[in-house]
């Protein structure tokens, strides 16, 4: 669902997911709660959890590439401590 | 003239009227800083108190770190205004790439908040040079997302520059099987650090509630205060 109009001659909208994880080498704790908590309910087979964040994006024809990156790594993302993908999902 | 502190408030800032007395204390003028100000209303010195600014979306000091005042104190920062950031303001700090590193949520999970001990390992920067090298103090610490973490590299460059300011230590009586030294899984027991050239500091615990025994644990938080009065007026002196 569109809650702003594009600019004119902007029309095509693009989704863009943003997919944010704290590196590996830095503890996840509530990663850890995660698995702790898999494994008491009934849930054994699986050996690692890490919790992140995914953004949704609805984003224009003038947003490039190298703007989605800008904006994932310097906003979405710290780079010190968490990597990123992002993922053009469809347009229409 | 006497020297004037600028403490900012951001929506969500807790700890802003403390850093604002912990500052008068020092002998020196509070000016409040509100989170949209463009300039510094022409502060010597810069306090970014603690609490949950915007409410800690995205992560904690993130959106703080894009605040118009932020643009203001980056700018001053770089040209040398000493700032220290505390708690939140560590975060809001590391964020806005004026310290190395970042603060992650407690290894053990939970909200700490509990009178910690540390130690001081640098007493030459601008906001710890009234304390003695080694001095053990008191001062309380409440956060969740408190754990220091950085490169190993970067960790490296800290530690070889003398830019640790002080480190979490148990007290000499505590129960460490109840509250073990590091609350929060620190790299290094690190709990605050500096710039290189020691004017920018950040610092999970919190100073300006231990100013007076009224009302902290103990005063051993004022000689961050009195400390960069020192230097401000070192400075103007010279």
């Amino acid at each position: 669902m569109l809650f702003f109009k594009p600019a004119e001659g902007t029309t095509a909208v693009a989704r863009v997911a943003v997919d944010v994880v704290i590196k590996s080498e830095i503890l996840d704790p509530q990663g850890k709660a995660i698995l702790a908590a898999l494994s008491r309910t009934g849930h054994p087979g699986i050996s690692s959890v890490r919790q992140g964040k995914h953004f949704d994006l609805e984003v224009d024809d003038t947003v490039t590439d190298e703007d989605l990156e800008e904006i994932a790594g310097h906003l979405l993302a710290n780079s010190v401590i968490e990597d990123w993908t992002v993922t053009r999902l469809d347009t229409r | 003239m006497t020297a004037r502190v600028g403490v900012i408030t951001f929506p969500g800032t807790l700890d802003d009227v403390d850093a604002a007395r912990a500052v008068r204390y020092s002998g020196v003028e509070a000016v409040p800083l509100w989170h949209a100000d463009a300039d510094l209303h022409g502060v010597d010195a810069v306090v970014v108190p603690g609490g949950f600014s915007y409410g800690d979306y995205l992560r904690a000091g993130a959106i703080a770190a894009q605040a118009p005042v932020m643009r203001a104190v980056i700018d001053a920062a770089k040209s040398g205004m000493p700032v220290l950031g505390i708690c939140n303001g560590f975060q809001v700090l590391c964020e806005a790439g004026l310290l190395p590193g970042a603060l992650v949520r407690n290894a053990g999970l939970k909200f700490v908040c509990r009178d910690q001990w540390l130690r001081a390992e640098n007493t030459t920067s601008a906001w710890t040079s009234r304390y003695e090298s080694g001095a053990e103090i008191l001062i309380p610490l409440k956060n969740a997302e408190g754990r220091y973490v950085a490169p190993e590299a970067v960790l490296d460059e800290l530690e070889g520059e003398g830019r640790v300011l002080f480190r979490y230590i148990g007290s000499a009586t505590a129960d460490t099987t109840l509250a073990p030294a590091n609350p929060n899984g620190a790299q290094r027991d690190i709990a605050g650090i500096c710039s290189a050239d020691g004017r920018i500091a950040g610092l999970m615990p919190h100073p300006e509630h231990a100013i007076d025994p009224l009302t902290g644990p103990t005063d051993d938080g004022l000689g961050f205060f009195f400390s960069v009065v020192d230097f401000l007026e070192g400075v103007k002196v010279s």
